[in-house]
């Protein structure tokens, strides 16, 4: 099978002797759905967010989509990178000023200089599949959490990335709102998206998730299948942490 | 008890501006009777008997003291409105370098706005103008003769011959006031959150589209305010035009309050003419904000 991202030693230092990342070499295949766990301040959002540039990383190498990316962060690739690898946060960050439907077409149109019309009907169909069509002209402040989350998956998907990065997708949710994105993030899966989640959702690590990566102190501890690392984890640190969210 | 105390209080604050009022009426009267001039303003009609340097319709010394303020009222209009474009580019340009990520740029944009800030308009002024242009000997830009001339008569650019005092006053106040709406810039766009700018360079966006398309709009709205405070600054701070011999609203009012004496006629219309100027930038830019606004009410 071939590989999304291939992660060599990639090694960040935030201050002296505390590491953010601590010499962490990884693969994640294509069409793979990876879940990230790991207690807070492990790394687990400064790793996701190294692989589309939001974050430097000091040593080590990476390839994401094709495109590989050094300690000096060449910008050209960065950029190449992040055409084809969408990001969904925690806090939506949708641009309050545009609507529904100018938040989703601005990248294709100013990225893939596709005309309105075609980024349009793109953006309507992308809206139909999350179930949002009816809010296209509406402003992110209109929308519920939840339905602003399924606009940013909407305006991730936009430039057909071959990858899609979620940060905590739904901590700042209200709980009624957290099945309506997870069921979108399913829907997703099942058609063959490539995804790296961070989140805190057992459920749908085990049902979703082909394997499951948990980080401790920037430190990778263990990658394997949810089936294994939900019951019969090998580290000391994982059956901790895992006794504590499931208290 | 309380109510009745409150009261007295009142009508002694009144009983004292009406005092000052009566004091300050009383002087203007008891000057106006010892000038031997009445209060009123049939001197306009008299001839000035002064050249003036620039004008921006015709004039010649013949005219009267009316068309003599119009035209200082339409030099200070065209030294304002020029100077409030200028000032308006430099500080957007300067406020996004400080906003950057370039070490450089924003260290050269924070020693621009630390220099600027620490020295009087006034002196900035005299500088532009007697060490700025009347030093200059000859053409300072050699090759671009024809298209770009800086000399000591001033700047002549494609044709347009732009006066020494009316370059030097330009360059004065935009530099001055760009140097405060830089920083207003600067807050405004660190105040949008950092979350935007991650989504538009997450979208593969390029800096400047993502500045123009998703920053500036939500920065807008925190920048107008002191942005409209500092074009009300430049427009009063103009009347400095007198130092550089420069023919403003101001210089010309001076010249005519000191050949006819009437000093109270001729600050009554500066005073009317500043507010009225002042009343029409702020509304603008209240109108402006306003339609700035309109996506916040939805």
């Amino acid at each position: 099978m071939s590989h999304i991202i291939r992660a060599n030693n990639l090694v960040k230092s935030f201050t002296k002797g505390l590491r953010a990342l601590d010499d962490i070499s990884m693969v994640v295949n294509k069409q793979e759905v990876l879940v990230v766990m790991g207690p807070s301040g492990s790394g687990k959002s400064t790793l996701i967010r190294t692989f589309n540039g939001l974050e430097t990383f000091d040593s080590g190498k990476l390839e994401v989509v094709g495109v590989p990316l050094y300690s000096n962060h060449d910008e050209r690739n960065i950029r190449a990178i992040r055409r084809k690898v969408g990001m969904v946060f925690q806090q939506f960050n949708l641009f309050p000023h545009l609507s529904i439907l100018e938040n989703i077409i601005l990248a294709p149109m100013k990225v893939q200089k596709l005309t309105r019309i075609e980024a349009e009907e793109h953006a309507m169909h992308l809206l139909s599949q999350m179930g949002i069509t009816k809010q296209a002209r509406k402003y992110p402040s209109q929308l519920s959490g939840g339905e602003q989350q399924r606009v940013a998956i909407a305006r991730a998907l936009a430039l057909k990335p071959e990858l899609l990065l979620f940060d905590e997708p739904t901590s700042a949710l209200d709980p009624e709102r957290v099945n309506e994105v997870l069921d979108a993030m399913r829907t997703l899966a099942q058609k063959g998206m490539t995804m790296v989640v961070v989140t805190h959702e057992v459920g749908f690590a085990r049902e979703v998730a082909d394997r499951v990566l948990f980080m401790d102190s920037g430190k990778l501890i263990e990658m394997t299948t949810p089936d294994i690392f939900f019951s019969n984890a090998k580290h000391e640190r994982s059956r901790k942490f895992l006794n504590q969210i499931e208290k | 008890m309380k109510m009745r105390k409150g009261l007295w209080i009142q009508v002694l604050v009144l009983a004292l501006v009406f005092s000052l009022i009566l004091v300050l009426v009383n002087n203007i009267s008891t000057n106006l009777i010892r000038s031997g001039l009445g209060f009123d303003f049939g001197w306009l009609n008299r001839t000035a008997g002064f050249a003036l340097a620039e004008h921006v319709l015709p004039y010649s010394s013949s005219d009267n003291y009316a068309w003599a303020l119009l035209i200082g009222w339409l030099n200070s209009l065209k030294v304002i409105f020029a100077s409030l474009i200028m000032a308006t580019l430099i500080g957007f340009f300067v406020g996004i370098l400080s906003a950057g990520r370039n070490t450089l740029l924003r260290f050269l944009a924070s020693l621009y706005v630390t220099f600027i800030r620490q020295i009087p308009l006034l002196l900035q002024l005299l500088f532009w103008y007697f060490v700025g242009f009347l030093s200059i000997q000859g053409n300072l830009i050699g090759p671009f003769k024809g298209i770009l001339n800086i000399s000591n008569q001033g700047i002549v650019i494609l044709g347009i011959n732009l006066s020494a005092e009316f370059s030097a006053l330009l360059i004065g106040l935009s530099v001055y006031s760009g140097a405060y709406i830089s920083e207003i810039v600067r807050g405004g766009i660190q105040s949008v959150s950092r979350g935007q700018w991650e989504a538009f360079r997450s979208l593969g966006l390029a800096e400047n589209i993502g500045l123009i398309k998703v920053i500036m709009p939500q920065a807008l709205p925190a920048i107008l305010p002191g942005l409209t405070s500092q074009y009300l600054n430049l427009a009063k701070n103009s009347t400095l035009a007198i130092a550089v011999g420069y023919s403003d609203i101001y210089a010309i009012s001076d010249t005519i309050i000191t050949q006819t004496g009437r000093a109270i006629e001729g600050f009554i219309l500066l005073l009317i003419s500043f507010f009225f100027l002042n009343i029409i930038i702020s509304n603008c830019m209240e109108l402006l904000n306003n339609r700035l606004l309109s996506y916040q009410k939805h």
